[in-house]
């Protein structure tokens, strides 16, 4: 019984991310390092299996091998037990191997979305005591970097298990990659080191997309990672949470 | 611009036409050129797709014995594996194919390569490849760039011979070379290899982990001794010992051993070296011509060369960067154990031991082995001490303090009569072994000097050379045991940055 309000306790849970200045990785153009983004309110820890489970129940064109293959790549929920059990995967685990087409018709059954690069960056950016500065913040540096460190192999582990940031989320950085709406829309070259040299024709603005700060790793896997995504693919670290209006 | 461009390509034009020649036949003549890219499309691929054999390091795959271009099929899987990088010392490596470095791809100039890049489902990480044989913008990079659990492919002709090193190119790319992420990709030219008797696969890297050398548990990456180049590990093939010990490559007298080594970096170039040997050739930077009778070849990070050199003399030879820190203080050190007679014409073995006092010497009465016979009959006399500790005294001490221990005023302080000395004799035991730097005053007079740790000597050592310091000139005459300076150097701190 314990166990089960605990699992609902973060179940239930969104954060306020009140409205902000945030301060672009990938500026559009040298004059727009910083983008305003409004307040909107976020769930406090990655979906977990157990939510997940709920929402293909409800909606069974979700489930494994139901799901279009256009939407889904093979790998889609493959570490459950079944399409419609979870096996040996933790319930209060972070749902991963799930596209991004499936996390966004979640996301809307909840009367929500995906939340955007810039809003789930600005929302990732609060230290453990402060709205901003986690880029910076050798704390969290630390915490992202460690995790990359470690290999992949296990299963991530249940949410909520690190400490709350400055707005009152879990897991944004250390746990699991996370879906966000625009993905896609960083228009990065697939070969980084072209960064601002030959491919300003290729994209609007991407002569400019160059970063603010070269030394902060973290952030440039996470850029990398997300690039390398397309929207029907699953692997076993990437999960999501939703994004809602204030 | 237009104008220069043209004029070049007459240049190239011109050289082409200079004379017959043989493709990337390995030449010393400036004449005899390969022609380069240009000359290097052999024609579309003859017969069915053939799958690459692909090699762990140190092994090779076996020449490809073609004679016509081919397509070749090479599947390499990206997997982000932790294992140990130093006995007690794990790290998580990002690699091509499970290990550090990368697996050897072996092709022909001229063949139609289909390369897939498969990035293993556990990983966490995009990954791509840039291989340095590739002709063609981001050498694959951009075509390769794979999510985890998925696949890519793409296709190039492979138009330079040579030795080249693949990588990954994904941001942040420093960090995935320093995680292990290259290897090595030959491309025969179409006469092949010539044939030799053992090949290996050698490949440098550096290393950046949190800790320090050889600090025990899972180490992270860190970035900031990356960005200084203040390498942790500089190794050859992804861990300590990787080829030294039990795994030290092979070979036996009268054979030719060939080299293919690469240097991943990411920031440090190789000053390749094996001690004892001399590279007979070395197609030096991994291109078509070679150069004979070299001692230590420059292998740039992003680089290779291929050594070559034929072994007359058994026994154990050490691969190393010559830059030297590293090999002792880093980790790069490799072995090449070879079997076989030794041919004494070429090298003697050690045909004398004798102690060397130079004009110091008290001729060697056998003081010292009788003085350790002794102790370790458990009977150590302070005479016997006393007279080991002579010719100990003569053979270490006297250059400095000289042969009457009077030392030299202002410059070395005297033992003779000497009040620091007979004031502490477990301050005199800790100099010995410790070393002693700084202001010290002795009878009067003021020293600022150094003297080094006597690392060399042990206990039983110092004690006896105590002993006969303090037996002799006017000192207090205390006999120092071996225990007693046991006890100091247990108790006692050495100086940072003094050898053991």
């Amino acid at each position: 019984m314990f166990a089960l309000f605990t699992n609902l306790a973060f179940a239930a849970g969104t954060v306020l991310i009140p409205a902000g200045s945030h301060r672009v990785f990938y500026p559009l153009s040298p004059e727009e390092t910083e983008v305003w983004v409004p307040a909107f309110r976020l769930d406090v820890t990655p979906v977990t299996n157990a939510e997940f489970l709920a929402f293909v129940t409800r909606a069974p064109s979700w489930t494994r091998g139901q799901a279009p293959a256009l939407f889904v790549d093979p790998q889609y929920l493959s570490h459950w037990g079944s399409p419609t059990s979870l096996g040996g995967a933790l319930p209060n685990g972070p749902v991963v191997n799930v596209s991004w087409h499936a996390a966004r018709a979640y996301c809307r059954a909840q009367g929500g979305e995906l939340p955007t690069t810039d809003q789930w960056e600005r929302a990732a950016d609060a230290t453990l005591t402060a709205p901003t500065g986690a880029r910076s913040d050798p704390q969290m540096t630390a915490r992202v970097l460690d995790w990359y460190g470690r290999s992949g192999d296990a299963a991530p582990g249940t949410v909520g298990q690190h400490a709350a940031n400055h707005f009152g989320a879990h897991d944004l950085l250390g746990l699991v990659w996370e879906w966000t709406l625009d993905f896609d829309s960083q228009l990065l070259s697939a070969d980084v080191r072209e960064a601002g040299d030959e491919d300003r024709s290729r994209f609007c603005g991407s002569g400019a997309a160059s970063a603010t700060d070269v030394a902060d790793y973290a952030s440039f896997m996470r850029f990398a990672y997300r690039s390398s995504l397309k929207a029907s693919y699953t692997t076993s670290n990437l999960g999501f949470r939703c994004a809602y209006s204030p | 611009m237009i104008r220069a461009r043209s004029l070049m390509l007459l240049a190239l034009f011109s050289f082409a036409c200079n004379g017959a020649q043989t493709p990337g036949t390995p030449s010393k003549a400036a004449s005899d050129e390969t022609g380069g890219s240009k000359k290097g499309d052999l024609g579309p691929p003859v017969g069915e797709p053939i799958q690459a054999v692909l090699t762990n390091s140190p092994e090779v795959p076996p020449p490809t014995g073609r004679t016509q271009p081919a397509k070749v099929v090479v599947e390499l899987e990206v997997r982000e594996v932790t294992k140990a990088i130093s006995e007690g010392v794990d790290y998580t490596f990002w690699t091509f194919g499970g290990e550090v470095p990368g697996k050897f791809i072996r092709i022909r100039q001229g063949d139609t390569v289909e390369f897939h890049l498969q990035n293993h489902p556990s990983s966490k990480m995009p990954h791509n490849i840039d291989l340095h044989a590739v002709t063609g913008p981001g050498g694959g990079a951009a075509s390769s760039f794979t999510a985890p659990g998925h696949a890519s492919q793409f296709t190039f002709k492979a138009l330079n011979p040579g030795l080249y090193v693949y990588h990954c190119a994904t941001a942040p790319v420093g960090m995935h070379i320093a995680n292990g992420m290259y290897g090595l990709i030959l491309v025969e030219p179409p006469g092949g290899m010539p044939p030799v008797d053992r090949e290996y696969y050698v490949m440098q890297g550096d290393f950046y982990t949190v800790g320090k050398y050889r600090e025990k548990g899972l180490q992270p990456f860190d970035m900031q001794k990356a960005i200084e180049e203040n390498a942790t590990y500089v190794l050859f093939n992804g861990s300590e010992g990787a080829i030294a010990g039990d795994a030290a490559l092979t070979a036996k007298v009268g054979e030719t051993v060939r080299l293919y080594v690469g240097n991943g970096g990411p920031n440090l170039v190789s000053s390749f070296h094996v001690i004892g040997e001399i590279f007979d050739k070395v197609y030096y930077e991994g291109g078509s011509r070679f150069q004979e009778n070299v001692q230590t070849t420059l292998i740039p990070a992003g680089g290779s060369a291929i050594v070559e050199f034929y072994v007359e003399a058994p026994g154990t030879y050490v691969i190393v960067d010559h830059s030297i820190f590293r090999a002792f203080n880093k980790g790069a050190v490799g072995m090449l154990k070879v079997d076989g007679a030794d041919d004494l014409a070429i090298y003697s073995g050690k045909e004398v031991d004798s102690v060397y006092l130079a004009d110091m010497s008290v001729t060697p009465g056998g003081a010292i082995a009788e003085a350790t016979s002794q102790a370790a009959a458990g009977q150590l006399t302070p005479a016997a001490q006393v007279k080991a500790g002579e010719t100990l005294f003569a053979g270490t001490c006297s250059t400095c303090h000289q042969a009457n221990g009077a030392g030299l005023e202002g410059v070395f302080p005297p033992l003779a009569a000497s009040d620091y000395l007979n004031a502490d004799p477990k301050r005199a035991i800790g100099v010995v072994v410790n070393g002693l730097s700084g202001p010290v005053t002795v009878n009067g007079k003021d020293y600022v000097s150094v003297m080094p740790p006597m690392s060399q000597l042990n206990d039983d050592e110092i004690a006896n050379i105590l002993t006969y310091v303090y037996a002799s000139w006017g000192n207090s005459g205390v006999v120092v045991s071996a225990a007693e300076v046991a006890q100091v150097r247990a108790s006692t701190t050495r100086p940072a940055g003094a050898a053991h």
